[in-house]
């Protein structure tokens, strides 16, 4: 076990992605203040905190979805202010959703395939008349995809509409989705949340797993404290929109700030 | 699946009208084919209208009130234009003007209005109608124009081997008929096979997702906006060849909308099939089950045609909301 985690610890590499004093407000209420935390190559950083911390906030803010009104982001050394979701996914940045967003009335191959559009290169008329190279490109990427349900071990299901399969089965297709654009940075939203035990037990094997053979540096956002424990190489506490803890799980489970946070403390 | 016995029942009736006529002799084979085939070629000119609506609605979740007013000025646009120059150079000329206006339209309406009630998306599409009603009447003249495809209009008779007495063809109408049922059945096929359809159809499903996976919105838009221009000067076209350039021709977006009510907002088969079920339905209507009630209640007659589809429209509407290949909307609780 402990051969296991030197050799994870020595594969995390330079900082890939810096949040830098991020606030982000809506009218009066206040989601982040002032937020700053570094996320290494090749690890897996988790951003946990209590009911309204400012979790999805804060991943919505490195997807494009939120600008911050203050602070940035610095994504492989280059800042970035008003990129919108669909620049940020063209850098490699690529995310799930918590509560899902996937297009249900598509089949599995269809989703997944729509990860690969920013890998397209023909254009519209050679693919309108499916000429050559379009054909060529579109059997390329079908391998790709396919070896992708492989590893999720989705095959059975590759036809079917995604709005059909169970709600454990459409979180792994978001996240073959999001694994068909070949991220750097995999941004998980919640992606344990509404799953019971075995399911759960299945996504951390497969977030590992994609960690592992992949290298794809992971963020995620977990409500559930022992899985996320398990799993993480560093982690960020939020509470009320500010962090209160950052460090390994065995530093964050001895901080008393996050302690309080978590079981609640009588003032 | 759960049976749905209204509209199973509704079905059955339509299936009997269409039946009926030829199983009780009341019109000889060749009358019946001759309605039939009027119907289908009126139909997919419908189903090509409706797919105008369907695509967009799809795709951006708004009801383009302004499909018809884009109809007259397509229309418009290639009926000038082909004064001053070959007939394929205006087409191509116009279809570069509906892009433009696709991308205007994007540009000034659309993207401001993003994430807004669905409702003000309407209002706004219900402006750009009056806007280019009145914008195309300015830039093209407000008189009746001619579009002419150098398709002789008489009619022909054919198979008059088979059935006794012929059928009597428009073969403009029959040409018309065949290049819309070709528009159709490529954009289908664009939709489902290509990469950008597939992109399209990722950002009708869900506009968030879409982006997260690096669809950018306003160029689906536009590519979107773009192809509703194509239906629009297609349709243009024809209808105009057949009735004259002019006003009453934004009208004709109006019959597409019980189409899209029946065969479901947003489903491309269901504008396909909804246009035809509507085009032989009414027809059908006109010419057989109008004599009916002419001697049955002792009625001036005639004028079915007109109200039939929406008669239809509406009894769908009671039994089945969703339409015929819409999407069930499913409420968890």
């Amino acid at each position: 076990m402990t051969g296991m985690e030197n050799t994870r610890a020595h594969r995390i590499g330079e900082v890939i992605l810096a949040v830098e004093g991020v606030s982000l407000a809506f009218g009066g209420v206040q989601a982040l203040k002032d937020v700053s935390f570094d996320v290494r190559e090749h690890e897996v950083r988790a951003i946990i905190g209590p009911n309204g911390a400012g979790k999805s906030s804060m991943l919505n803010v490195i997807n494009g979805v939120y600008h911050p009104q203050q602070g940035t982001i610095r994504y492989l050394g280059r800042e970035y202010h008003d990129m919108d979701p669909h620049e940020v996914a063209a850098s490699g940045i690529s995310r799930t959703f918590q509560s899902l967003a996937l297009f249900k009335g598509m089949t599995v191959l269809d989703n997944i395939m729509a990860g690969r559009n920013l890998k397209m290169r023909t254009n519209i008329l050679m693919q309108a008349l499916r000429i050559g190279p379009a054909l060529r490109e579109e059997i390329e990427h079908r391998e790709v995809v396919e070896g992708i349900i492989d590893f999720l071990e989705i095959q059975a299901y590759r036809k079917m509409q995604v709005g059909r399969l169970p709600y454990g089965l459409q979180k792994r297709v978001d996240l073959a989705r999001a694994l068909a654009m070949e991220p750097r940075v995999l941004l998980l939203d919640e992606p344990m949340a509404g799953m019971n035990l075995e399911e759960k037990q299945d996504m951390c094997r497969f977030i590992l797993d994609v960690n592992d053979q992949f290298g794809t540096t992971i963020v995620l956002i977990e409500h559930d404290m022992g899985v996320v424990m398990d799993i993480s190489d560093r982690l960020v506490v939020l509470d009320y929109g500010r962090k209160i803890g950052d460090g390994t799980p065995d530093e964050v489970r001895g901080n008393q700030a996050v302690i309080d946070a978590y079981l609640g403390v009588s003032h | 699946m759960k049976k749905n016995w209204p509209v199973i029942l509704l079905c059955l009736v339509l299936a009997t009208g269409l039946v009926l006529p030829l199983a009780t002799g009341a019109s000889p084979p060749g009358f019946y084919v001759e309605v039939l085939l009027g119907g289908l070629m009126a139909g997919v000119l419908y189903s090509l209208v409706a797919l105008g609506f369907a695509l967009i609605f799809k795709a951006s979740g708004v009801f383009n009130f302004a499909q018809g007013a884009m109809v007259l000025f397509a229309a418009l646009a290639v009926a000038r234009l082909s004064e001053q120059m070959p007939f394929w150079l205006a087409i191509v000329l116009a279809l570069a003007i509906m892009v433009v206006l696709a991308w205007l339209i994007e540009r000034l309406v659309l993207r401001p209005l993003v994430n807004q009630e669905g409702v003000a998306l309407l209002m706004a599409t219900l402006g750009v109608t009056y806007f280019l009603d009145g914008f195309g009447q300015t830039v093209w003249g407000s008189d009746i124009y001619k579009i002419e495809l150098g398709i002789a209009k008489e009619p022909v008779m054919v198979l008059e081997q088979i059935f006794q007495g012929g059928i009597l063809v428009n073969k403009e109408d029959f040409v018309a008929a065949i290049v819309a049922a070709a528009l159709v059945l490529g954009l289908a096929l664009f939709f489902q096979k290509t990469p950008t359809g597939r992109a399209l159809r990722a950002v009708a499903d869900d506009h968030q997702a879409a982006q997260s996976i690096g669809i950018p919105l306003n160029r689906i838009w536009v590519i979107v906006w773009s192809v509703a221009g194509l239906v629009a000067l297609v349709a243009g076209v024809i209808w105009g060849s057949k009735l004259g350039v002019q006003f009453s021709l934004s009208q004709v977006a109006l019959k597409a909308l019980p189409v899209v009510i029946l065969g479901g907002f947003t489903s491309v088969t269901g504008a396909i099939v909804g246009g035809l079920i509507i085009g032989v339905g009414e027809k059908m209507a006109e010419v057989f089950l109008g004599p009916v009630l002419v001697k049955a209640f002792d009625l001036a007659g005639g004028g079915i045609e007109n109200w039939f589809a929406y008669m239809l429209a509406l009894l769908f509407l009671l039994v089945r909301p969703e339409g015929l290949f819409g999407e069930k909307h499913i409420d968890r609780v």
